[in-house]
C-alpha cells in the first residue's frame, strides 16, 4: 500500500519539478497580427489562399524561446512593425498585411507542427522569413508539395537554391558560402602567416561557412576546427582545444549565444585570439547584452561593449549605427513608431529590411496575385532595396544578396572597413569590388511597384 | 471491460469516431489527431511501466528516438513497406528496452529515475556523434506518401492520422489484455511488495524487465509513427523535455490507466495550441505569449494533482460514483486493500469495478 502511493507522488513530484524547470527556460508559440479593416476596392478579389479583398495573411516560424531566441526573437516583431507601417500608409494595393508568426523554439519537430498549422488551418498565402537552417529544412518539402511560396528564408544556407526541387523556396540574406569567401579573403590578406582556427555550428550553416572559408584560406594556415551543437552550451572542451592549437585568429560561424559563450570561455582560459565572426552571430547590441547576462549568471560582471570591441565581421545591410544612411533613418522612424521597446539593432534592421523586400515582391506580383505570381515576380528579379549589393534572383538562382563589406565593431557599433565586395558561390569564383551604387530609401518608406 | 471481444468492440467504435472526425475536420486537425495518436502510443506503454510495475522512466523519449531513427533509416535506404518497418522498429526498441531493463531491474525509485534520465539525455546525442549515418542536427527526412488506391487527392495528413490511430488502438487493446493477464497481475504484485511476490513464486526480475521491454516497444512504435507524421527525424525532437512530457501525460491522465493515457495525451497536445490561440486573440506581446503555453501546461499539472490526485481518469471515476449513488468506494489505487468496514458484497463489486476501470 505504501509503496505505490509513494511512487505515485514521486512520479508526480518529478514530473512537476521537471515541467516547471522546463517552463522556466523554453516554450512554444506566439504571434502577432495587424488590424484587418480598411478600404476595399471593387477590383480586389480573393485571388489566392490567404488573400481576401482587404487582407493578405502570411505566416512564419520563429525562435521566440530556446537557444536561438536571444536576438532573433526581435526579428519578427520588427517585420510586423514594418508591415504595420505599410498598412497604415495604404497597404499593398489597399490590402492590409496580417503577419502571423509562431514560436518553434528552434526545434525542427515543432517547426513541422506550427508550419502545418499556418498552412493547413490558417491558410496563409505564403511563409515569410522562416528562421533557421535545421528548422526550415524540416518544412521545405512540405511547403513545396503544398505549393506555398516560401519567401526569404532567414538563413543563408545554400540549400534554398534548388529551383528544380524547391521551386517555391527563396533565400534572402547573404548565403554562408559567399560570406565565408568574403571573410576568408580578408583573413588571408590581413593575417598572413598567422595561425587560424575555425569554430562553427555543426550543421549546414556552419559547414557552408567553412566551405566558403576553405575556398580562400590555405589549409596550411588552419591549425584547428572545432564545432558545437546548439543544444549543448558547454563549449569549454572546444575552446580548450582552440587554445591548445595556438590559434591567433578564430573565425566563428556561430549564432549570437554561442559567439558570447566562445568569448567568455576564452576569457576564462586567458585566451585572446582575434575573433572574426559571421554576420549571423555578431550583432554588437545583441552580443553585448548576452555577454553581460551570461557573465552575470556565472557570478561575474563584464562590460559587453568592451568585450565586443575589435571583433571583425561582415554585413550585407547598412550598419544600424550609421545614422546618415537613408535606410537607417527610415527604419528608425518605423521602429520608434511601432516597436520602440529597445534601441534599433541589427536584428530589428534585418526584420524590417526583409519585410521591405516582401512588400516589394507583393507589389510586383500584381493587384490580384496568385501564389505562382509571387514566385515568378521574385524570379524576375527585385531591386536591391536596403541591401548594399544586388540580389541574385532569377529562374535558375533562388539565393538573395550577393555581396557584403567587412566591418569592425568599435564601441558597440559596426564600422565599415573597405569596399563592398561581391562574389558567387563557386570555389573558383572571383571576389570583386562592387561598383554599382546603393539604392536610397524612398521618401514614403514604401517601395514602388 | 472484461473480455477481449468487448475491448475490440470499444476499439472499433473509437476507430469509427476517428475516421469520422478526420473527414469532418480540417487537415490540420488530422495532423493533430496523428500527433495525439503518437503520444497515446508512447504514454500507454509508460503508464503500464510506472503504474503497474512500479518503475519510473525518464528515458522513454530515447526509446522513441530509437524507433524513429530505425524507421527513417529503413525507409531511406531499403524502402521497406511501412508495416514491416513498424514491426522492426518495435523489435529494435524492444531489444534496447531489454538491455536497459536488465540494469533497471536492480534499481529503485530515484536511482531508477536517475538512470533513465541519463538514457534520455545521452542517447539522442549519438545522432550528433555519427553525422554521416544519422544526419546530425538536421536529422533525416522521411518520405511517406498516401497509397495509390486512395486516389491522388486524398490528404496525406488524413492518411497519417488513420495509420497512427490504428497503431495506437491496436497497442491499447494489446496492453489492456496484457494488463489483465497473469503478466499484469505479476506486475502489480511486484509493485506492491516484491518480497511477497517472490515468495508467491513470481520472478521479480523477469517481471520488471518485461515491463521495460513492453514500455520501450510502445515508445519505439510511437517513434516510428512520429517519423512518418512529421516527415523528419532530428535529435531536437527527442530531448529530455519529451520524456518528461510523456511522464506528465501519464500522471495527468492517471497512472496505470489506459484511458488515462488518452486523456493525458489530449491535454499535452491540445492545451498548448489552444492556449496559443487564446493568447494570440488577446494580443499579448510575443515575450509573454510565447511563454504562456508552458505555464499553462504546468498549471494544468498542478491543478489535476490537487483536484484529481488519481489523474483525470481517477477524477472521472469519482464523478461517476457521485452520480451512480453510494456505490463502491473509489479506489485509491489499483490494489488498495478494501477498508475493513466494507461488506463482502461491496468487495465483490469493488473488484468488478476495478476491471471496469480501464474501459
Amino acid at each position: 500500500m505504501k509503496r505505490p502511493n509513494r511512487l505515485r507522488w514521486q512520479a508526480a513530484a518529478i514530473a512537476t519539478v521537471a515541467a516547471l524547470g522546463v517552463a522556466a527556460c523554453s516554450s512554444s508559440s506566439s504571434s502577432s497580427s495587424s488590424p484587418s479593416s480598411g478600404s476595399s476596392s471593387a477590383a480586389l478579389t480573393a485571388s489566392a489562399p490567404g488573400i481576401t479583398s482587404t487582407t493578405i495573411t502570411i505566416g512564419s516560424h520563429q525562435p521566440l524561446t530556446g537557444p536561438a531566441a536571444p536576438g532573433y526573437d526581435e526579428i519578427a516583431p520588427a517585420s510586423a512593425a514594418y508591415f504595420a507601417y505599410v498598412n497604415a500608409n495604404g497597404g499593398v494595393y489597399g490590402r492590409k498585411i496580417i503577419y502571423k508568426y509562431l514560436n518553434d523554439a528552434y526545434d525542427p519537430t515543432t517547426t513541422a507542427s506550427v508550419v502545418r498549422q499556418l498552412v493547413l488551418q490558417d491558410n496563409v498565402y505564403a511563409i515569410f522569413n522562416g528562421l533557421g537552417t535545421p528548422t526550415h529544412l524540416a518544412v521545405v518539402s512540405f511547403l513545396n508539395s503544398e505549393k506555398v511560396p516560401d519567401m526569404f528564408v532567414a538563413s543563408g544556407c545554400e540549400c534554398w537554391n534548388d529551383p528544380t526541387t524547391y521551386p517555391e523556396t527563396f533565400g534572402w540574406q547573404l548565403d554562408y558560402v559567399r560570406e565565408g569567401k568574403i571573410l576568408g579573403q580578408y583573413v588571408k590578406q590581413h593575417f598572413a602567416g598567422k595561425k587560424v582556427a575555425y569554430f562553427y555550428q555543426d550543421d549546414e550553416f556552419g559547414m557552408d561557412g567553412v566551405k566558403g572559408l576553405e575556398d580562400e584560406i590555405p589549409a596550411s594556415m588552419v591549425v584547428s576546427k572545432q564545432s558545437y551543437v546548439d543544444t549543448n552550451v558547454n563549449i569549454a572542451p572546444q575552446v580548450a582545444a582552440l587554445r591548445a592549437s595556438g590559434a591567433q585568429v578564430v573565425v566563428s560561424f556561430s549564432i549570437p549565444a554561442f559567439t558570447a559563450l566562445l568569448k567568455l570561455n576564452s576569457l576564462k582560459l586567458g585566451f585572446n585570439p582575434q575573433l572574426v565572426v559571421s554576420n549571423v552571430g555578431s550583432d554588437p547590441i545583441t552580443l553585448s547584452g548576452l555577454l553581460e547576462s551570461f557573465a552575470k549568471q556565472g557570478g561575474a560582471t563584464v562590460n559587453g561593449n568592451a568585450l565586443t570591441n575589435g571583433i571583425i565581421t561582415d554585413d550585407y545591410l547598412p550598419s544600424a549605427g550609421d545614422t546618415t544612411n537613408s535606410w537607417v533613418q527610415l527604419f528608425t522612424k518605423v521602429h520608434n513608431q511601432y516597436d520602440a521597446k529597445a534601441p534599433l539593432d541589427g536584428n530589428m534592421f534585418y526584420g524590417m529590411a526583409a519585410a521591405y523586400t516582401f512588400v516589394q515582391a507583393m507589389l510586383k506580383a500584381g493587384r490580384n496575385p496568385t501564389r505562382a505570381d509571387l514566385t515568378s515576380a521574385v524570379e524576375g528579379g527585385l531591386p536591391q532595396g536596403p541591401m548594399i549589393a544586388p540580389f541574385a534572383y532569377s529562374s535558375s538562382d533562388h539565393l538573395g544578396a550577393t555581396g557584403a563589406f567587412i566591418g569592425v565593431i568599435k564601441n558597440g557599433v559596426e564600422v565599415q572597413q573597405g569596399p563592398i565586395q561581391v562574389t558567387d558561390t563557386s570555389a573558383t569564383g572571383a571576389i570583386t569590388t562592387y561598383t554599382g551604387t546603393e539604392q536610397q530609401a524612398p521618401a514614403s518608406g514604401i517601395p514602388s511597384p | 471491460m472484461q473480455s477481449l471481444p468487448r475491448r475490440l468492440g470499444v476499439a472499433v467504435v473509437v476507430a469509427v469516431i476517428v475516421v469520422f472526425l478526420s473527414i469532418k475536420l480540417n487537415t490540420f486537425r488530422d495532423y493533430q489527431i496523428a500527433e495525439i495518436a503518437v503520444e497515446v502510443t508512447a504514454v500507454a506503454g509508460l503508464t503500464m511501466l510506472t503504474g503497474l510495475s512500479g518503475q519510473i522512466s525518464l528515458g522513454n523519449g530515447a526509446f522513441m528516438a530509437i524507433g524513429a531513427y530505425t524507421t527513417a533509416l529503413l525507409l531511406l535506404h531499403l524502402s521497406w513497406p511501412f508495416i514491416a518497418v513498424l514491426v522492426l522498429a518495435g523489435a529494435v526498441t524492444a531489444a534496447a528496452g531489454a538491455i536497459f531493463g536488465v540494469a533497471a531491474a536492480r534499481l529503485r525509485g530515484p536511482y531508477l529515475a536517475g538512470a533513465t534520465l541519463m538514457l534520455g539525455v545521452a542517447l539522442p546525442s549519438i545522432a550528433y556523434a555519427y553525422q554521416s549515418i544519422f544526419g546530425g542536427d538536421q536529422g533525416l527526412n522521411v518520405a511517406f506518401t498516401t497509397p495509390g488506391f486512395l486516389g491522388a487527392n486524398f490528404p496525406l495528413t488524413r492518411w497519417q492520422a488513420w495509420v497512427s490511430a490504428l497503431v495506437a488502438l491496436i497497442t491499447l487493446v494489446l496492453l489492456a489484455n496484457l494488463s489483465y493477464s497473469r503478466i499484469g497481475r505479476n506486475w502489480r504484485a511486484v509493485r506492491d511488495d516484491d518480497v511477497a511476490a517472490a515468495l508467491d513464486g513470481v520472478n521479480v526480475a523477469a517481471a520488471r524487465i518485461l515491463a521495460f521491454v513492453v514500455s520501450a516497444t510502445c515508445a519505439g512504435l510511437a517513434g516510428a509513427l512520429l517519423a512518418i507524421v512529421t516527415g523528419l527525424v532530428a535529435p531536437g525532437a527527442f530531448t529530455i523535455t519529451l520524456s518528461i512530457a510523456l511522464l506528465t501525460a501519464a500522471v495527468i491522465g492517471g497512472l496505470g490507466s489506459l484511458p488515462g493515457a488518452v486523456w493525458g495525451s489530449l491535454v499535452i497536445v491540445l492545451v498548448p495550441t489552444y492556449v496559443t490561440d487564446v493568447a494570440t486573440s488577446h494580443g499579448l506581446s510575443s515575450s509573454v505569449g510565447s511563454n504562456i503555453p508552458v505555464a499553462a501546461y504546468g498549471a494544468v499539472l498542478i491543478l489535476v494533482m490537487l483536484v484529481f490526485p488519481q489523474g483525470i481518469q481517477g477524477g472521472l471515476r469519482r464523478l461517476l460514483t457521485l452520480f451512480t449513488g453510494p456505490g463502491p468506494k473509489t479506489r485509491t489505487w489499483h490494489t488498495a486493500p478494501t477498508p475493513p468496514e466494507t461488506s463482502s458484497a461491496d468487495q465483490a463489486q469493488a473488484s468488478h469495478h476495478e476491471k471496469e476501470g480501464t474501459s
